[in-house]
């Protein structure tokens, strides 16, 4: 009999010690996919904060994204990858001569502080709904997800837009929006916590003694990591839009300021003229989004214990 | 008395007949990320028609694999060498049209779990006649009264009606039978029965197990029956097979396998095998029980507890009515059980997660009702506890030494060195490597994880263990060395145990006391001895002669005195009854 029982052992010979945040850190620099994502975000954004500087602090780009300046030629971009030079307006210039680089910097700037403050509010708001519900069950279940379903039945655009209104200003709707944002998670992470909850590891850390806090803690939200990380990067697209949308129909952010959605709302009609316009607001969105969404998926698979160990 | 083409003929007087299945030098390769995976290699089988060929081994052995290719149902990514046979067929030279033919009308399979076998949204009438149209045996009407003739013979009662409900509406055993029915329905020449009573308790499986020994008498088809159960295959098989790691150690006769093993796998899988009427001894550790001071303050002690779980909309379901049991220290108590009959629930009273509904369950003399959280908490780490399924009850995401810490931390016990070095401790007692501890339940073996499981039971060195089917999931060599360690770690501890079982044999080799019981209530308690050997509750008996034993003469002694105990309560053995005629098809019945 010994026999059978050391047969399986033989995996275990091999001696490494690793905590649970190496693992996860080890697992996550492994992912090719996200740590190029991750780098090309970091890109992004670096540049955007750095170029023309962020509050007191001065950028090194030396144009301003509010002042005008005088119209060369059609305003095209002066960006040229043959032979790289970055001229005087490298992004070109908009209708009336404003430095085009120095807006979708400031765009991105903000679209970036509007998307990871509404990603990251709405799913806290989401998984405390949704892990309380799922958790507690009985009355706090009901009135918490009668309360989510209150939410998904007002139209989101008009919620968005009256509160965003009462509040005002790029701050106000970086925490008003995730008001409206939070339901869908709340949904799925609650349908998470109902079957983990039932799982018989739970039942023995509860025959253990352990705290519910500790349960959930230790038990039940590390489970949901999948759900919620998947949740986050669809979230933060989801704001970007809702933001552009709110900004287009004048909710959004105010006029002197901008955003990515902003600067393409405003400059629709100028797309077939001027087509830098159009093209990189557009080209930021998508990088900031898709960099986002690999980032998760590489979170994702860190989390997952059951990831293989071949590649150790 | 039966209606099958070919006759009856007398198994078993080694008659040159042609086999009805038959692998030669099979083997079997799955290409996964992981490389090349052998699952066989190169076994040759035959089964001939009114015989029983059983195939054991354990999880991983290759069985369940051999008989997928006999239907030709291998995942796309598994290779096969080697020659299948199903009657005169070539199975692997078959097209796709030809294969579905075949299966159903050649070989039929009847599947482990009668749950998941049968559609939940087909009424089972749809599901019988479903098989019968498209092999063409019959349509409309005369496919109904088909379908009712097959449930009638596989001994369900009020046909017509069953055929209009659906499976939730059936017990477990007669959805196995409605699986037997489905798998006769075309008279097929030999059966694949892959594990078919695994799932099912012990009086529902000598059913079941009566039922195809009538099928292979009277229908003269042939089983494969693969199973990791000795005791059926004694019951059952007049071949049997033994398989490890993809190849066949040992083939022979029920007698010489079981009785006469040569293979050294096979005297230690039978060595492994828990033997009621033993009794303690046969792990060789130490038999006799621990003087039992009656003066102590029991570890465990239930009084009159109901547990009754409310339903909205319905009346409260009880779940356990009137039970009265005592744990006293250091002494292990048997809970044994069919599924339903409120075991597990007593279990979780045990641990204070499920409060009863009256009467009272108290853990040292204190009750988890009375109790304030802090005193609830400091009784909950005086109580370990070992589920079934180990693989549910570790916490995929944690590494095994968290998992071992985890009671000591949340009870705040020691230093962070100080946990470190008493699940090192725990490891060993567990008799597992030290290195364990940074690996992750998925990468260890069922027993692995179960050991892993002990060890957090017993990292606060609990006084009391409470422990739910801890091995009904574990193959038996596996069962059998954490049975062995379990003993050796309660002799040395001494703590009190509760072990919820359904197995009869396992109850009969730890416990001191047993206590047995039936829908929700005790039927009967006392000490291991005497409700065991000399049971006196109709129930306990029954429960009793259900149970199979590795040993065909034996067996059939067993069987026999099942049979007339049946008799005496006024009991019917299950066979099968007359099988509508199948009629003799053109080969090309589908377009």
């Amino acid at each position: 009999m010994s026999e059978i029982n050391q047969m399986p052992d033989a995996g275990l010979i091999e001696d490494r010690s690793y905590s649970q945040g190496q693992l996860i850190r080890r697992r996550f620099f492994r992912h090719r996919a996200a740590i190029t994502a991750l780098i090309i975000f970091a890109g992004v954004a670096l540049l955007a904060y750095t170029s023309i500087g962020f509050g007191p602090v001065p950028g090194w780009w030396d144009k301003n994204y509010t002042a005008t300046y005088p119209k060369i030629g059609n305003g095209e971009p002066t960006l040229s990858l043959t032979t790289f030079s970055i001229g005087e307006h490298p992004f070109g210039q908009d209708t009336i001569g404003k430095d085009y680089f120095a807006l979708v910097m400031r765009g991105i700037q903000r679209s970036l502080m509007i998307a990871f403050g509404i990603g990251l509010i709405s799913t806290f708001i989401g998984t405390l709904v949704g892990v309380l519900a799922g958790y507690y069950r009985g009355w706090i279940e009901s009135v918490l997800m009668r309360l989510t379903d209150f939410v998904i039945v007002v139209p989101t655009l008009v919620f968005a837009a009256v509160l965003g209104q009462m509040v005002g200003g790029v701050l106000g709707l970086t925490v008003v929006l995730p008001l409206v944002l939070w339901t869908g998670l709340a949904r799925l992470v609650r349908g998470e916590v109902l079957s983990l909850r039932e799982r018989e590891y739970v039942m023995a850390a509860r025959a253990a003694g352990a705290s519910d806090l500790r349960i959930i803690f230790r038990h039940i939200l590390p489970g949901t990591v999948g759900v919620i990380v998947v949740a986050i990067t669809l979230a933060i697209g989801a704001a970007i839009l809702l933001e552009s949308t709110l900004s287009f129909l004048g909710f959004g952010v105010p006029p002197t300021d901008t955003s990515l959605g902003l600067l393409i709302s405003e400059y629709q009609n100028a797309f077939t003229t001027r087509s830098w316009l159009f093209w990189f607001p557009g080209l930021a969105i998508l990088t900031i989004v898709l960099s986002v969404n690999f980032i998760g998926d590489g979170l994702r698979d860190a989390f997952d214990p059951r990831q293989t160990r071949s590649k150790d | 008395m039966t209606t099958t083409p070919s006759g009856p003929i007398p198994s078993g007087l080694g008659e040159p007949e042609p086999a009805v299945l038959s692998f030669e030098d099979l083997e079997v390769q799955f290409a996964t990320d992981l490389g090349e995976i052998r699952a066989v290699n190169g076994i040759s089988l035959e089964v001939r028609p009114g015989e029983v060929l059983a195939v054991v081994g354990e999880s991983g052995s290759g069985k369940s694999v051999t008989s997928m290719t006999a239907l030709g149902l291998l995942p796309k990514n598994a290779r096969i060498g080697g020659v299948v046979r199903v009657t005169e067929k070539e199975v692997r030279k078959l097209d796709a049209r030809r294969l579905r033919q075949m299966r159903g009308k050649d070989v039929a399979m009847v599947f482990q779990e009668p749950q998941t076998a049968l559609n939940p949204v087909l009424t089972i009438g749809d599901q019988l006649t479903e098989a019968l149209q498209l092999h063409g045996v019959a349509f409309g009407n005369a496919a109904k009264e088909r379908a009712a003739g097959l449930l009638a013979a596989v001994g369900i009662a009020e046909p017509a009606r069953r055929l209009k409900q659906y499976p939730h509406e059936l017990s477990g055993g007669q959805r196995q039978r409605v699986v037997i029915a489905m798998a006769l329905s075309c008279d097929p020449k030999v059966i694949i029965a892959d594990e078919p009573t695994t799932a099912l308790d012990v009086t529902v499986q000598a059913d079941i197990l009566d039922l195809l020994r009538s099928v292979k008498e009277k229908l003269n088809t042939g089983i494969l029956l693969i199973t990791h159960n000795m005791g059926v295959v004694a019951d059952m098989a007049d071949r049997v097979a033994v398989m490890l790691q993809g190849d066949v150690v040992e083939v022979g006769s029920a007698e010489q396998v079981l009785v006469y093993p040569q293979h050294e796998y096979t005297r230690r899988l039978l060595d492994a095998v828990p033997r009621l009427g033993v009794g303690r001894s046969q792990l060789g550790v130490s038999t006799e029980a621990p003087p039992i001071i009656t003066d102590e303050v029991p570890a465990l002690e239930v009084k009159n507890a109901v547990v009754e779980y409310h339903q909205l909309g319905k009346p409260s379901f009880r779940a356990a009515e009137d039970i009265s049991f005592t744990v006293h220290q250091g002494e292990i108590v048997g809970l044994v059980g069919e599924s339903g009959s409120g075991k597990s629930t007593m279990a979780k009273c045990a641990l204070g997660i499920l409060p009863p509904t009256s009467g009272s369950v108290a853990v040292y003399g204190q009750d988890f009702k009375k109790l304030k959280r802090k005193e609830r908490k400091a009784l909950h780490k005086r109580i370990g506890v070992v589920f079934q399924d180990p693989a549910a009850s570790l916490n995929p995401r944690l590494p095994v030494g968290d998992i071992i810490a985890e009671p000591m931390t949340i009870h705040k016990v020691g230093s962070k060195e100080e946990r470190l070095r008493r699940v090192y401790e725990l490891l060993e007692a567990v008799e597992l490597p030290r290195n364990a501890h940074n690996r992750f339940p998925h990468e260890l073996s069922g027993g692995q994880r179960q050991r892993v499981s002990i060890a957090r039971a017993l990292s606060l060195n609990p006084e009391l263990l409470v422990a739910d089917e801890p091995t009904s999931a574990l193959d038996v060599s596996v069962q059998a060395s954490v049975l062995k360690m379990f003993m050796t770690l309660q002799a040395e501890y001494r703590f009190a145990c509760l072990f919820v079982s359904h197995d009869l044999a396992v109850i009969d080799m730890l416990a001191h006391h047993v206590v047995v019981m039936e829908n929700g209530r005790v039927v009967e308690q006392g000490l291991r001895e005497q409700v065991l050997h000399e049971p006196r509750e109709q129930y306990t008996k029954r429960l009793l002669a259900a149970a199979p034993v590795p040993d065909p003469d034996d067996q059939r002694r067993r069987r026999e005195e099942r049979h007339a105990l049946l008799a005496a309560f006024g009991d019917k053995v299950v066979e099968i009854g007359d099988v509508p005629h199948v009629p003799d098809l053109p080969e090309t019945p589908e377009q």
